[in-house]
């Protein structure tokens, strides 16, 4: 594992100095080229497809969360066909391993070809923290479909996030939004007002604990315990004999399986919890999830399913083209955040004889200027790259009637809009 | 230590304290500090009753016996070879993994339902089996070969077999996290003396220990027991004496990965998940239970096993609360290796002492 780590820190290091070798004889070759901005250009010969990446957690236990959204990239690309008379080409697509370290070697790779204009990904708040940096510093445009931690964009008040990058957009919901209506329904819907948190010090589970633990407080409920656990951990009965000590009416643990699968199995089994409810965010909500036995009865907060004809129209797609309905809660979001690159590349690129000048601070600009009518509604980015236009969260329970993902999705309980959450949309 | 020596030893330390230990000293009496201070503070603050605390021991002492089981066969190869076999722990998970394909399998048909014993049996024999053969096999293949050379070797070797064995079982499982079907028998609590316990925590405590005693027995009482001891001691010996020692060699081999094999069995109903990397944790924590007790001592394996277990399950509720650290559950592994090193500080070969013939080279 660790030679193998090395040799591809050493083959990404190589392929990097290569790359400035190659950006170096490109500039000596003297093309005249007015006015680029300070991050250079790409240029995309007459004929030549224009190179996009992905980089999405597509093995191990969040790979539904990934697959899914690498599937409606490459829907995007189909549908888009071309852009000014150039096919789109899906160069990369890397795993991000859903951690920092899948994060940055995927993004270290990617970003060694000078020819990759953008990257769509990742599908893990914690590997787009290391991501997002190696992106924005290589001039490229980070666009994620489904982190939403707090951290990589801003507080939703104005405050940038400590990973917050000038490369990185999304189209996902902030988890402002989602911690807030998280605790609105537990406080309002429910009925509870102690709770107990749980993350795994992911970036996406802390953030999400500590913006619904806040918002929670501020209704004024009471947390009575906020602890934490590792990703990998099995043996989940001490934290929970702490959390029923500590008197919870509630476990709130927005991490992944499989410790997902620990917590809501062995919750069941320890005194104290018997009547405790549980629940989690949009990261447990995916199809292999759901179909536990111990998280019957269990609630969920996730992003709204869009009702437009088009997302119809993009499901019937995704079915003719991979053989089952969509798996996980994203694909809507990363075939935005695609299209929505794709239309920025479209109005800014500029056509020389045949050949597209891709300027990277334009392309930078423009997404943060552009308004793009997507599946998830209307995208435009904030100066901290957060595109979306949350239309609601909704809350879902996976009862016994409900056999699988598509089951649970479309019968939200409540759906929360950002207004009625006291934030801007 | 002989009786000649301790005299001597008790002058030469009266005479001479050296630097080392007093700081040694001072180590020992500052861990002893911090631990009953927080340990006081922690349980003066009442936050958890007499039944949670118990509780608490009570899953130390389940997943502890199961580590105790894994170390089991660490512990018995340092013995004979003086080498940690660091592919034991991918041994373990061989056997799981076998259990979860017999168990998912008998799911399905109604012997699952109607009489969960023999089904249970059925799977233990299955992850015994594999178990058993995947050890053996690794012995042959990758230390038999490197018998005689130094020791650093087969070491090594381990780590490649334990890689080999991970990958082997991803490309033939695949690499996504499996789960184990619930024996619905098993669900719920039994009243024993007035202690409320889950079934299926009784199971594996009980199994654990059954397996343990008979191995003790199997080692202590029978001919091949006493002939792995003579090998243990002094191979070349025990050979001329007429023992066959490549063949005793296979057998510790074989009784360990039997050993791993019931573990993995009995993890499959305590934590019903796994994939093929699920080996690593539990190997290296048997490892830590094989060193805490003592290594290449059997008792001191099992002992060594069941401590883990409990400083990992109550150590962080115990000792770290009352510092109010917090998120202090996610500290549970750094508890437990933390508990190693106090071990050792206090006792430098292991709760029970390292049973080695021949000085460690």
């Amino acid at each position: 594992m660790k030679t193998q780590k090395g040799l591809l820190a050493l083959i990404a290091t190589l392929a990097l100095i290569v790359a400035a070798c190659g950006d170096g004889g490109g500039d000596g070759g003297g093309t005249t080229t007015p006015e680029t901005g300070e991050l250079g250009t790409i240029e995309v010969a007459e004929g030549e497809p224009i190179k996009i990446a992905s980089l999405q957690a597509i093995s191990g236990d969040a790979a539904s969360l990934g697959t899914d959204q690498v599937r409606a990239i490459e829907l995007a690309i189909t549908d888009k066909a071309e852009i000014a008379g150039h096919p789109i080409e899906l160069a990369f697509n890397e795993d991000d391993l859903c951690s920092s370290e899948g994060g940055q070697t995927g993004a270290t790779r990617i970003v060694a070809d000078p020819d990759v204009v953008a990257v769509i990904g990742t599908s893990c708040s914690g590997a787009g923290v290391p991501a997002s940096n190696v992106v924005s510093e290589a001039g490229r445009v980070l666009i994620s479909g489904s982190n939403t931690s707090p951290y990589l964009t801003s507080d939703l008040a104005g405050k940038e996030g400590p990973d917050h990058h000038d490369g990185y957009f999304r189209t996902a919901h902030n988890d402002g939004i989602q911690g807030a209506a998280a605790a609105k329904f537990v406080f309002e819907e429910l009925g509870l007002t102690q709770i107990a948190t749980i993350n795994d010090g992911d970036p996406y589970t802390e953030g999400l604990t500590s913006a619904m633990a806040a918002a929670f407080v501020n209704l004024g409920g009471e947390v009575v315990i906020d602890t934490a656990v590792t990703a990998d951990q099995t043996d989940m009965r001490p934290v929970l004999t702490e959390v029923a000590a500590a008197g919870a009416e509630l476990i709130y643990f927005p991490i992944f399986q499989p410790a997902g699968d620990f917590i809501a199995e062995q919750a069941q089994e320890v005194s104290g919890l018997e009547e405790t409810v549980l629940m989690g965010a949009d990261g447990l909500l995916s199809d292999t999830y759901v179909v536990l036995p111990q998280t019957k009865g269990m609630y969920f907060s996730g992003p709204n399913t869009p009702t437009t004809g088009a997302y119809d129209a993009f499901v019937a797609a995704y079915e003719e083209a991979y053989g089952e309905p969509p798996i996980q809660s994203f694909h809507a979001h990363a075939y935005d955040a695609a299209m929505m690159l794709f239309t920025a590349i479209e109005n800014i690129g500029q056509d020389q004889d045949g050949t597209l000048v891709i300027d990277l601070q334009a392309l930078r600009d423009e997404l943060h200027d552009i308004t793009y009518d997507g599946l998830t509604g209307s995208l435009s980015c904030d100066e901290f790259g957060d595109c979306a236009s949350v239309e609601g969260i909704d809350i879902f329970q996976n009862t016994d009637d409900t056999a699988d993902i598509v089951a649970v999705r479309s019968n939200p309980l409540i759906t929360y809009t950002p207004e009625e959450l006291g934030i801007g949309g | 230590m002989t009786e000649a020596t301790a005299p001597a030893r008790r002058t030469r330390r009266a005479s001479r304290i050296t630097p080392v230990a007093t700081f040694l000293w001072f180590l020992r009496i500052v861990a002893l500090v911090v631990i009953l201070y927080g340990s006081f503070q922690s349980i003066s603050s009442g936050r958890l009753n007499a039944a949670q605390w118990r509780d608490l021991i009570v899953f130390g002492v389940s997943t502890g016996s199961v580590y105790a089981l894994i170390a089991l066969g660490y512990t018995m190869v340092y013995g004979v070879l003086r080498f940690i076999n660091f592919a034991h722990g991918e041994v373990f998970m061989t056997g799981a993994m076998s259990a979860f394909l017999v168990a998912n399998g008998l799911a399905t048909t109604s012997l699952w339902a109607s009489n969960p014993v023999l089904s249970l049996l059925i799977v233990l024999l299955a992850s015994m089996v594999t178990s058993t053969a995947v050890a053996v096999i690794v012995e042959r293949v990758a230390y038999r070969p490197l018998r005689g050379a130094p020791r650093l070797i087969p070491l090594i070797t381990s780590i490649g077999a334990s890689f080999t064995l991970q990958y082997i079982v991803r490309g033939l499982v695949g690499p996504s996290t499996r789960a184990f079907p619930r024996v619905e028998q098993l669900r719920g609590t039994w009243n024993i003396f007035g202690l409320v316990v889950l079934k299926s925590q009784i199971v594996v405590i009980v199994a654990a220990l059954l397996m343990m005693a008979g191995l003790y027995l199997f080692v202590e009482r029978t001919r091949t027991g006493r002939s792995m001891r003579a090998v243990s001691e002094d191979p070349e010996t025990a050979a001329l004496m007429g023992i066959n020692v490549d063949r005793t060699i296979v057998t510790v081999f074989a009784v360990g990965g039997a050993m791993a094999g019931v573990a993995g069995a009995l993890w499959g109903l305590v934590f019903p998940s796994l994939n093929f990397f699920s080996g690593f944790l539990p190997g290296i924590k048997a490892f830590t239970a094989a060193v805490l007790g003592g290594i290449g001592n059997i008792v001191g394996a099992m002992l060594g096993g069941v401590s883990v277990g409990l400083f990992e399950s109550v150590g962080p509720s115990l000792v770290l609360a009352g510092y109010e650290i917090p998120a202090f559950s996610q500290l549970k592994d750094v508890v437990a290796y933390l508990a190693l090193v106090l071990v050792l500080i206090f006792r430098p070969s292991g709760i029970l002492g390292e049973r080695l013939a021949t000085e460690r080279t």
